[in-house]
């Protein structure tokens, strides 16, 4: 059903500035991974290493199993801070040291545990930066994982 | 290990445009689990004021990479890909990527350095409209695992 009045379509809910507190947590979120989740970044993303997602070969090249690309455990934990904000589009700065690598095993693959919290607001432009943990097998993952977002 | 320090300082012309398709923004979207109907819904992203279905904050990387390939792949740059690990990565969005954007990258080799047995590489890639609009600046670090 479709009736709701159609005015400007909505706006997106956007967090607004005035509700959010410096030291505030944003909600934490698991990502789990598997060798077909890579090989759908792999796909998505057009970065084909075989580091990736062939685990002889990332044996070969002296790794312990398959890792993920750095690239996915960057843009699958900033869907934290997306979906906290309310809009992807929203993000203005966005970068990560990448600390460990996530290994991959065949077998059931790996969890990424995201947590982030609010280190700075600008009242004036509304701007939010946010620092983002992301741990895999009790090991930082991402450091130094900061994402600057603007806000209602 | 021995990647080419001549390389540093280097800038490459502005590559062919990338076109940002409604598609491939859903695929990466879905590939990052990103589940902003505003990748894949025009209508919600018009109604939030873009001009189509925009990307997640790391899409860049895809057009990104493609630039740092001129480096990459040249052999007189001694980068072994196989060995190739990324050490970090940062954007600075001027606008979202959006569906339709025809987006051309301009490669800058920051620094080559040696750490700890292993060489780094910093590259920064410039992506902008074929009319000039700066979208974004992707700067990437790339580590060269040293041999055994």
């Amino acid at each position: 059903m479709n009736e709701q009045p159609t005015t400007p379509a909505a706006p997106a809910t956007v967090r607004s500035a005035a509700d959010v507190t410096v030291g505030e947590a944003l909600p934490a979120v698991t990502i789990h991974v598997d060798r077909p989740r890579l090989v759908q970044y792999a796909g998505a993303s057009l970065d084909r290493n075989r580091i990736h997602w062939d685990e002889p070969f990332a044996k070969q090249v002296g790794l312990p199993d398959v890792i993920a690309h750095g690239m996915f455990t960057m843009g699958s934990a900033v869907t934290l801070v997306t979906d906290w904000v309310g809009d992807a589009g929203r993000v203005v700065e966005y970068g990560t040291r990448f600390t460990k690598p996530v290994v991959v095993p065949y077998d059931g693959g790996a969890d990424i545990e995201v947590s982030g919290v609010v280190k700075a607001l600008d009242p004036e432009t509304k701007r939010v930066t946010v620092e983002l943990t992301a741990t895999a097998g009790g090991e930082k993952v991402l450091g130094r994982a900061i994402a600057v977002a603007v806000l209602d | 290990m021995p990647v080419n320090a001549d390389f540093q300082g280097r800038e490459y012309p502005p590559t062919e445009p990338y076109r940002v398709s409604a598609a491939k923004i859903r695929e990466f979207a879905e590939a990052v689990g990103s589940t902003d109907p505003v990748h894949v819904d025009a209508d919600v992203a018009r109604s939030r004021g873009y001009a189509d279905v925009i990307a997640p904050p790391t899409f860049a990387v895809l057009i990104a990479q493609q630039c740092d390939g001129q480096l990459v792949r040249d052999p007189d740059a001694g980068i072994d890909f196989s060995r190739v690990v990324h050490g970090e990565q940062r954007f600075v969005h001027h606008r979202p990527l959006t569906a339709g954007d025809a987006i051309v990258g301009t490669l800058h080799v920051d620094t080559v350095r040696e750490a700890g047995g292993h060489a780094m590489v910093t590259t920064r890639t410039e992506l902008a409209t074929e009319a000039g609009e700066p979208v974004c600046t992707a700067t990437s670090t790339i580590v060269i695992r040293g041999g055994e």
